[in-house]
């Protein structure tokens, strides 16, 4: 009777002890494309191993609105959300409302591409743990491509003629609704990084130079831009003005666009069952100004960290590196081709059979060209949001790019005051 | 007895004032205090955050440090340094060319929307005025888009005018009214007509309520009246309609440009970031959260609440509205 007595209360105080340590957490993470299901997926596996319960907040899939509800949340010391799900450029703008992860994450980060945990690290303390990295690609239709006997394109120049010459012959052929290149010229953040990219790859710099110099007034940024501009109406709809990733994936997808710049995640959805270009594309780099330049695609990626306005931050941290971990990123990246930030992940057999493209992203991504959010710090978003209005005042006629470049310097300028 | 009750008149006249008078106070305390929580709510939910706003429209706050704010007076507002060479430089919301131009775009749509909305408002009133066979379902069924939620209706129709996929395109073409298909809200010279298209159609039905419910109340004997001395109808409809259902019609328009001039929710959805379609509100908020610069965000929302008020008092001033409905 003692026995079973002591038994009884040794179950009970087990049970208590479980019921403690189970947290209830939520992760604010967004929502483009297969990610919301494959989040979820991960989070079932999580509470089921570790007892806690996450739910997930499904954030906009702007990054510019996505930002600024964080932003809110963490003004008011919102307890209600533990981990954020954070973009690559934010850490220095919101480090303060973080707390530090080095010591938790002491045992992984020397798994992860060092340049990755630099852009997280503020001031020594390590803002997030990255989840995956991205690096936009030029997708292109090899059918097309073959049908013309055309190679994919090197330069901005070549694309653009291949583009207009398929895009005659076929409409022609009877595809009316086909168009050449479809990106991204919305002004929202998705611009600046297009706009960097072609500035970049022309050898016009990178807007504001790590050392803080306003660089974006210059020649070949403007031709850049005005070569962006040529192709508005031409080879791209009118419409790319107000189109964001989805938008022109939507005109990829279904088969009327010849090329598309766009990050890794198009790539598993393209070859998705529903999709029309199934099989029918490939990937590569993005184009340069001129032939043999390093090509330059705009570092982006996706983050975990977690709130100092948290109740169970033991709990968030296990989350967060249960997240980030190996296993899960192999999943991420075999079931939605987002690149994974360990490098030892290149070289597995099951990522390279699912996405044949990836091995040859390393040097991609390594060489990827990042915004100028840690030079320009707090004022980062007042930096991208003016330039990427001087840029679509430019592309949708609104002044000539050196005309918008010269009045963004001079804004600019003001911006930095004494330093940023 | 008797004497004392008629000796002195005068004294029963003060003390009847002085109990009126006790009652009048009596009413007053307790309409005070039953006024008291309906003031406290505004206070608290109206006044408090106004008041926040002015205050941080006068320090340097930033959205993550809003306790360290400093007083730092109008500099927000306007604010100049001269330089070695002479020149001087202004600074401040009132010297910001972007504000200007949300100020200018707000305005515009305003005057725009609110005057179609009135003219478009007012017909349909009248027809559902009219009696005819369906009335019920009609009425209903005309304040559909006004019932639907904004960002709701916002994001079906920035589907129906996307540039490849939007139905208005694919109507238009066929219908050989456009040559090729129309970046509704990409282009600059179309996306504040976008933008005017979804607000109409959203709108028209609430002004169309407005305008109805005052209709209703015009009695319908000084139109038998008008009939039998064989007035025009287009005569009736501008000396007796008119003239009766307009204090409803203003009350109504000051309802519509109270709104419309803080418009946010459909250009945030449709056209956010587009400089020709930013408005005041859409600018204050973008100051206030995506940039770090809370208390430029405050004065600007200060001053579109001067504007508002600015515009409702001239308004009702030059309108000689007064809300018992009488002029």
């Amino acid at each position: 009777m003692t026995m079973l007595l002591r038994t009884l209360t040794f179950c009970a105080a087990l049970g208590a002890a479980e019921l403690a340590a189970a947290a209830e957490l939520s992760l604010a993470a967004n929502t483009t494309g297969k990610n919301v299901n494959f989040m979820r997926e991960q989070l079932d596996l999580f509470e089921k191993r570790t007892g806690h319960k996450v739910s997930l907040v499904t954030m906009p899939p702007s990054s510019s609105e996505q930002f600024s509800q964080y932003r809110l949340w963490l003004a008011a010391g919102n307890k209600d959300v533990d981990v954020y799900q954070t973009d690559v450029i934010w850490a220095p703008q919101l480090a303060d409302q973080f707390i530090d992860l080095t010591d938790a994450a002491k045992d992984v980060v020397g798994d992860h591409f060092q340049s990755i945990i630099r852009s997280q690290t503020v001031n020594g303390k390590l803002v997030a743990l990255p989840i995956f990295t991205d690096a936009p690609a030029l997708y292109y239709r090899k059918d097309l491509l073959e049908k013309y006997g055309k190679t994919p394109p090197k330069t901005w120049s070549e694309l653009a003629a291949t583009a207009m010459e398929i895009q005659e012959k076929e409409r022609a052929a009877g595809q009316t609704d086909l168009w050449g290149f479809v990106f991204q010229a919305n002004a929202y953040e998705g611009l600046t990084c297009n706009a960097l990219e072609w500035i970049k790859s022309s050898g016009g710099g990178q807007i504001v130079e790590p050392d803080g110099t306003i660089s974006v007034n210059n020649e070949r940024a403007a031709a850049a831009i005005e070569g962006a501009k040529a192709w508005i109406g031409t080879i791209a709809p009118q419409g790319v003005l107000a189109y964001q990733e989805e938008e022109a994936r939507g005109v990829w997808q279904t088969g009327n666009a010849v090329f598309m710049r766009n990050w890794p995640y198009a790539y598993a959805l393209g070859n998705g069952e529903d999709s029309a270009v199934k099989g029918r594309f490939d990937v590569m780099p993005l184009p340069t100004a001129s032939a043999g330049e390093e090509p330059s695609s705009t570092l982006g990626g996706w983050n975990l960290a977690v709130s100092k306005y948290s109740d169970d931050q033991e709990a968030a941290i296990e989350l967060v590196k249960f997240l980030a971990s190996r296993e899960v990123q192999k999943q991420r990246a075999v079931q939605l081709s987002q690149l994974p930030t360990i490098a030892a992940l290149y070289d597995d057999p099951d990522v390279a059979a699912a996405q044949p493209f990836m091995p040859n992203w390393k040097p991609i991504f390594e060489s990827a060209v990042p915004r100028p959010s840690a030079a320009t710090k707090v004022k980062y978003n007042e930096v991208s949001s003016k330039f990427w209005s001087a840029v679509h005042n430019t592309l949708s006629g609104n002044g000539t790019a050196a005309e918008n470049l010269e009045l963004l310097e001079i804004e600019l300028t003001e911006l930095k005051g004494d330093s940023w | 007895m008797t004497d004392l009750t008629v000796a002195d008149p005068a004294t029963a006249l003060a003390s009847r004032r002085h109990i009126n008078s006790d009652l009048r106070a009596q009413r007053v305390r307790s309409a005070w205090v039953f006024l008291a929580p309906t003031l406290l709510v505004l206070a608290l939910v109206a006044g408090w955050p106004l008041v926040r706003t002015i205050y941080f429209s006068l320090t340097n706050a930033s959205l993550t440090n809003l306790a360290g704010a400093e007083f730092i007076g109008f500099d927000n507002y306007l604010t100049w340094i001269t330089l070695k060479s002479g020149r001087t430089i202004y600074r401040g919301l009132l010297a910001d060319p972007a504000w200007w131009n949300a100020v200018w775009n707000t305005l515009k749509f305003t005057l725009i929307s609110v005057s179609v909305e009135t003219v478009l408002g007012l017909v349909v009133a009248l027809v559902l005025n009219a009696h005819f066979p369906g009335r019920g379902l009609v009425r209903a069924a005309i304040l559909i888009p006004w019932a639907i939620p904004t960002i709701v209706s916002a994001k079906m129709w920035a589907w129906m005018l996307n540039d490849q996929f939007g139905i208005l395109n694919d109507i238009l073409l066929g219908l050989g009214l456009i040559g090729q298909k129309v970046a509704w809200t990409a282009n600059p010279d179309t996306a504040m007509v976008a933008v005017l298209i979804v607000d109409v159609w959203k709108t028209t039905p609430f002004m169309a309520l407005l305008i109805l419910a005052g209709l209703q109340m015009v009695p319908g004997d000084i139109y038998e009246a008008a009939k039998i001395d064989g007035i025009h109808p287009v005569k009736v409809f501008w000396r007796l309609t008119l003239p009766l259902i307009r204090p409803a019609l203003m009350v109504a328009v000051i309802f519509r440009m109270l709104d419309a001039l803080r418009i946010f929710d459909l250009i945030y959805v449709l056209t956010p970031n587009n400089a020709q379609t930013k408005t005041m509100s859409v600018l204050a908020r973008e100051n206030l959260f995506d940039f770090d610069k809370f208390a430029y965000g405050a004065a600007a929302s200060t001053m579109l609440f001067l504007i508002i008020a600015g515009i409702t008092v001239l308004y009702m001033w030059f309108g000689r509205v007064n809300f018992e409905g009488e002029r």
